[in-house]
């Protein structure tokens, strides 16, 4: 069952959204987060919302796993909300003891909120309908100028990439350690916050140990099988824009363009 | 001139104290003469700690020689100039499949070796489904390699140096880890590669049953090479491999038994078939 952890969550699905270029999902998410914060208005978040709708729509994820990520920030949401509502001078509403709550606190924490929520979707997007392979492929490419000034991006990447094959390796060995240490008697649940820290050492120890040598023989395979660097590498699955791919990008523009415009005209 | 010539090769290990003072050196490889010719079939036997795996190393260039010399297809391995040529020249498969297996899709991994060689992209594709055909996995392509066996990886490991097309292949127990599905399904790929497109293998190993089909088989035993000969030949001195605390397969064992038990069988019998024959023979003699 550990086998099956992926990271990312990324969703099987065949839709045109996973077919794009992972250079135009990347741009366009960051657009997207972009629009959020240009404008306070209703009327732009009804835009944001109703792409956001086409969006998902069309990427034939269902909805629920979009919640899912919302879930791990229900906690911050709330406290932004409350403090927002509460310390937000202006028109008082609405007054219980000392608290107050004022009109402008409203609209603020709703714009807090929407903003958020809009926020982490847009981003689950993204990561849902894009293996982390291929989106470590397009931060590679994505980022390739800034080799010029030595940062070091093929090595990053290729770093990210290894990192996401050893995870399950590494959590089965986890599982398969503290099996071990279980059948001789460990116990990694009782106890205080600390006694359960503490347990936690002969786990740790042999798994970094077994994680040094697995990176050795990794890099000597690599080395085995000619590796030496991004220099002179060709791709077997090189990044090339295709033609949906502008279509993507005109979309996007086209939707900042109407935020700006909703932006400046409406105002509500 | 053959594939690989060794030439009174040594290789040591140092080992440092804290200040960075030679401590002990510890001779891995001792005076070791190989000639290797295209196309063969070659094993190499030995006990833990023989110095089979630091030889291996040496023909991919990933340990180069404290003494003597080493050439892969004409090509010091001592001449950083060639050591990226060496690599392509000779590929290697290592013992544990977990750890070298670089990508998070099977047909990824295989293209891995031609990416590095700088290989245009529509070759890659070609060279990865002709590497993937040679062992059977071809149907595993689109799969994350964590799903698959140990010898369904270990062939996907396989398959990424046949797709670099190397002229010779160095497998240092490439079993070890396995079942014996697993063991057996690497191995015939392993012939099948020998066999059909003709590339030199060299295999490590110590399940004797793994060597009765080289053309040639190679002991070692505490960095020297001790015996060298045909299956046939090497296991026809059970006595002799006992001292270097290796064993026989099983039914070269029984034959053996049997012949110093007084029946008159021929020493270095290698498999079943033979035995049973040998024995009817026998029989219908008397």
């Amino acid at each position: 069952m550990i086998r099956d952890i992926t990271l990312g969550q990324y969703y099987p699905a065949d839709s045109v959204i996973h077919r794009l270029d992972p250079r135009v999902k990347l741009g366009g998410t960051i657009l997207f987060i972009i629009s959020l914060f240009l404008y306070r208005s209703f009327a732009v978040y009804a835009v944001a919302a109703l792409f956001l709708a086409i969006v998902i729509r069309i990427s034939k994820v269902p909805f629920k796993f979009m919640t899912r990520g919302l879930k791990s920030i229900m906690m911050l949401l709330m406290i932004t909300v409350v403090f927002n509502l509460f310390l937000t001078p202006g028109t008082v509403v609405f007054q219980i003891w000392k608290l107050k709550i004022t009109e402008e606190g409203i609209r603020q924490s709703l714009f807090m909120a929407i903003r958020l929520v809009f926020l982490i979707l847009g981003s689950t997007i993204m990561t849902l309908t894009t293996t982390p392979n291929n989106l470590t492929d397009g931060i590679e490419k994505a980022l390739r100028p800034l080799n010029k000034l030595h940062v070091p991006v093929h090595d990053v990447a290729m770093t990210m990439s290894i990192a996401l094959r050893f995870i399950p390796i590494l959590m089965e060995e986890t599982d398969k350690i503290m099996k071990a240490q279980m059948a001789r008697g460990a116990d990694f649940d009782s106890g205080g916050l600390i006694q359960k820290a503490k347990s936690l050492v002969p786990l740790l120890v042999p798994l970094f140990i077994s994680a040094f040598r697995r990176a050795n023989d990794l890099a000597m395979a690599m080395e085995a099988r000619g590796y030496r660097g991004g220099d002179g590498r060709t791709k077997m699955k090189p990044l090339i824009y295709k033609k949906r791919d502008y279509i993507a990008y005109g979309i996007l523009f086209g939707y900042l363009g109407i935020v700006i415009l909703t932006g400046v005209f409406v105002k509500i | 001139m053959g594939i690989i010539e060794a030439a009174k090769l040594v290789f040591e290990y140092k080992k440092y104290d804290d200040n960075g003072q030679v401590e002990s050196t510890k001779r891995a490889v001792d005076g070791v003469d190989l000639n290797v010719q295209k196309g063969d079939f070659i094993a190499i036997l030995g006990h833990n700690g023989s110095g089979k795996s630091t030889l291996a190393k040496h023909i991919n260039a990933i340990l180069v020689p404290t003494e003597g010399t080493i050439y892969v297809d004409g090509k010091d391995t001592k001449d950083e100039e060639n050591l990226w040529d060496i690599r392509s020249t000779a590929g290697m498969v290592f013992q544990n499949p977990d750890n070298q297996i670089i990508g998070t899709v099977v047909e990824e991994d295989v293209g891995f070796g031609p990416e590095n060689m700088g290989v245009p992209t529509e070759q890659i594709w070609e060279r990865v489904e002709e590497g993937l055909r040679s062992v059977g996995m071809w149907e595993y392509r689109k799969s994350s390699p964590n799903k698959l066996s140990g010898g369904q990886k270990q062939r996907v490991a396989i398959a990424g140096v046949v797709a670099m097309h190397p002229k010779c292949i160095v497998l240092d127990e490439p079993t070890a880890m396995l079942d014996p599905t697993g063991r057996y399904e690497v191995i015939r790929a392993v012939r099948a590669l020998n066999q059909v497109e003709d590339v030199t293998v060299i295999l490590i190993t110590h399940y004797m049953e793994e060597v009765i089909y080289a053309d040639k088989v190679i002991v070692m035993d505490d960095g020297k090479v001790v015996m060298q000969g045909t299956p046939r030949e090497i296991f026809s001195q059970v006595d002799t491999l006992k001292q270097y605390r290796l064993d026989v397969p099983q039914v070269t064992l029984l034959a053996h038994e049997l012949r110093k038990a007084g029946l008159d069988l021929p020493e270095g019998i290698l498999s079943r078939d033979e035995l049973v024959e040998k024995l009817c023979q026998l029989k219908s003699k008397n």
